[in-house]
């Protein structure tokens, strides 16, 4: 209920400024008071029209938007092969131990956004089948010789507890496409499902999961602000926010090997196995437009999560960001 | 003095294209992405030269796995030709059928050319020939891909140039698009452009080849085409679109071409 309120007030103030911005246009225009185009245009900017990053780039909002779709239509039947040879395999560890730092329980609800290809969603399902097994072993370890009566409650519970689910939600068609043929090579389906949305929108009631993920995805929304905040919606009460993402590294020596690295093979590897060079020089750009690691966690905080934290990997190449709605 | 003038020459196209590009960023947001490119024509991407290194390196090995991947063999073409390049610019300007052409800039596209007419024209006329050999290849000239790593305009032209007239080589030489056919005509494009992927695809094609091929290569047909590649008036300098109506014979003749010692079918695409 409170965040509900909270979400309303925030939304209330946002179009309320949006409002004065739009009232002080038609006062300049009426008045005339014209100081130049470059003022002119600034205040009678609407929404569509402010401009944000693309990369390096500047454009407008609406475009962003058309154009992260289309990178990631074009890159999405190589999006896994290109991990491995950009990251040297070295997302796997990340995202490993995304699910290590995550440590969910059977009968958890996760909700994986900009899940495309399923790696977070297939990891959690694996993970969690471990830790049912394990509990089934200690289980059966401590109850030796059942009784009759024993077994037949065994059978009847095993329906009755919840099971955990999985949803992987992406605003791309061509990353669920891709990810919906990985899980039927792997002859994974139960408790998963796939769903088309869009972060700063989901598709979901207040108050449904256990845990929100997103992986590799924040950086490329528009309105990271509303991302969070749907986040913070759909999680029920206790609920944990996890967010991997790229990060600034501190370390000057490992930085510049760093950025030598992302801007002189990346796109190169992008050119070489995908034949797509410009999608792969936006998302070397792209980390470099995303906030740094404390600005990201004061982002978090402020639409509404407690005990915010994050976890540098591999030397802050990488961050795990991490808070509750209580 | 020539250098710097062209030195010169690329800011200007720089500044222009930079002008150009933020003018249209201002005026609409929906235009497509392609129309305001940052480089010095459309499709152009800068790279440093370590990256035309990693690049040369990484298409040569994606195009030896799969030689079908023929946008890796154009950016091998790319990233390797700049020497080539230049002296093979020079040698068109240096003609005046050359010359036209880098003037006039023509393009072999399907929006270009009338395909049609074309098909109408007599047996024996180059024009029906080309025709013929796309039909039966089952190939169009659209599907060749752009020029992105070369760093000047009208080299990326020569470029283009090259790639265009590809498929019109086929036709003069008689090859179809099969493996054989392909590096024999990558072997005379080699004796005549001496671009190093050309001499790449001439020197490692024929290991994708079986037995029997290697040996029609190795006594009849490389011989030929190494030949005609020398001896043949350059390739580049003729300009093929005013010369639809002339007679194949007759366009060999002149280009000082002999026919194939051996007739290649179309028909076994698929396999080498």
């Amino acid at each position: 209920m409170a965040a509900s309120m909270r979400l309303l007030v925030r939304r209330a103030v946002r179009l309320s400024h949006r409002n004065i911005t739009l009232t002080a246009a038609g006062a300049a225009a009426r008045s005339g008071c014209c100081r130049g185009p470059s003022v002119c245009r600034c205040f009678s900017d609407e929404a569509e029209d402010r401009s944000t990053h693309f990369g390096f780039e500047t454009v407008s909002e609406t475009e962003k938007a058309k154009r992260v779709y289309k990178v990631f239509e074009n890159v999405a039947q190589k999006y896994d092969i290109m991990n491995d040879a950009m990251s040297l395999g070295i997302h796997r560890v990340w995202k490993d131990a995304l699910l290590h730092v995550m440590h969910p329980q059977p009968g958890a609800q996760l909700l994986d956004v900009a899940g495309g290809t399923g790696d977070i969603a297939f990891r959690f399902l694996e993970y969690i089948r471990l830790q049912e097994e394990r509990q089934k072993r200690r289980a059966a370890r401590s109850s030796q010789t059942p009784s009759w009566q024993d077994i037949s409650n065994n059978y009847s519970t095993e329906d009755e507890s919840r099971e955990s689910r999985a949803v992987v939600c992406d605003i791309n068609k061509e990353m669920l496409k891709v990810g919906k043929q990985k899980a039927d090579s792997l002859g994974v389906s139960a408790g998963l499902s796939w769903v088309v949305g869009d972060a700063e929108e989901l598709p979901f009631d207040d108050d449904q999961f256990d845990i929100y993920t997103i992986a590799f995805g924040i950086r490329n929304v528009t309105h990271i602000d509303q991302a969070l905040q749907e986040a913070l919606r759909v999680l029920k009460p206790g609920g944990r926010f996890m967010c991997l993402e790229f990060s600034k590294v501190n370390n000057p020596i490992l930085s510049s090997i760093y950025d030598a690295y992302s801007f002189q093979m990346i796109p190169v590897i992008g050119e070489v196995i995908a034949g797509d060079w410009k999608s792969y020089q936006y998302l070397v750009e792209s980390i470099r437009k995303f906030p740094n690691q404390e600005e990201f966690k004061g982002m978090i905080e402020d639409a509404g999560f407690y005990c915010v934290k994050y976890y540098n990997l591999t030397g802050g190449v990488v961050a795990l960001h991490s808070g509750f709605k209580l | 003095m020539w250098l710097r003038i062209q030195r010169l020459n690329q800011q200007r196209f720089v500044l222009t294209a930079k002008a150009v590009c933020v003018h249209q960023l201002h005026t609409s947001s929906t235009e497509p992405a392609s129309s305001s490119y940052n480089g010095l024509y459309p499709g152009h991407i800068h790279t440093t030269p370590i990256q035309k290194a990693l690049l040369a390196v990484g298409s040569g090995v994606a195009a030896l796995r799969d030689p079908y991947r023929h946008d890796m063999v154009a950016v091998l073409g790319e990233a390797t030709g700049h020497f080539a390049l230049i002296n093979l610019r020079d040698r068109m300007r240096n003609d005046p059928e050359g010359y036209t052409i880098l003037t006039e800039r023509p393009r072999i596209r399907l929006s270009t050319i009338d395909v049609a007419k074309m098909a109408s024209l007599p047996e024996g006329s180059f024009g029906r020939e080309y025709v013929r050999f796309l039909e039966d290849n089952h190939v169009t000239p659209d599907s060749r891909a752009d020029v992105k790593f070369v760093d000047d305009e009208e080299l990326a032209y020569v470029m283009l140039r090259y790639r265009e007239v590809h498929d019109l080589m086929h036709t003069l030489l008689g090859m179809p698009t099969n493996m054989l056919g392909e590096v024999a005509v990558k072997w005379f494009e080699a004796a005549q452009t001496g671009l190093p992927m050309c001499a790449f695809g001439a020197a490692l094609g024929p290991l994708r080849l079986n037995a029997r091929r290697l040996q029609t290569l190795v006594t009849s047909l490389g011989p030929w085409a190494l030949r005609n590649g020398l001896r043949a008036r350059f390739v580049l300098n003729i300009f093929y679109e005013r010369r639809w109506e002339q007679s194949l014979e007759d366009l060999r003749q002149e280009l000082n071409i002999e026919p194939p010692p051996v007739i290649l079918s179309a028909a076994k695409k698929m396999s080498t």
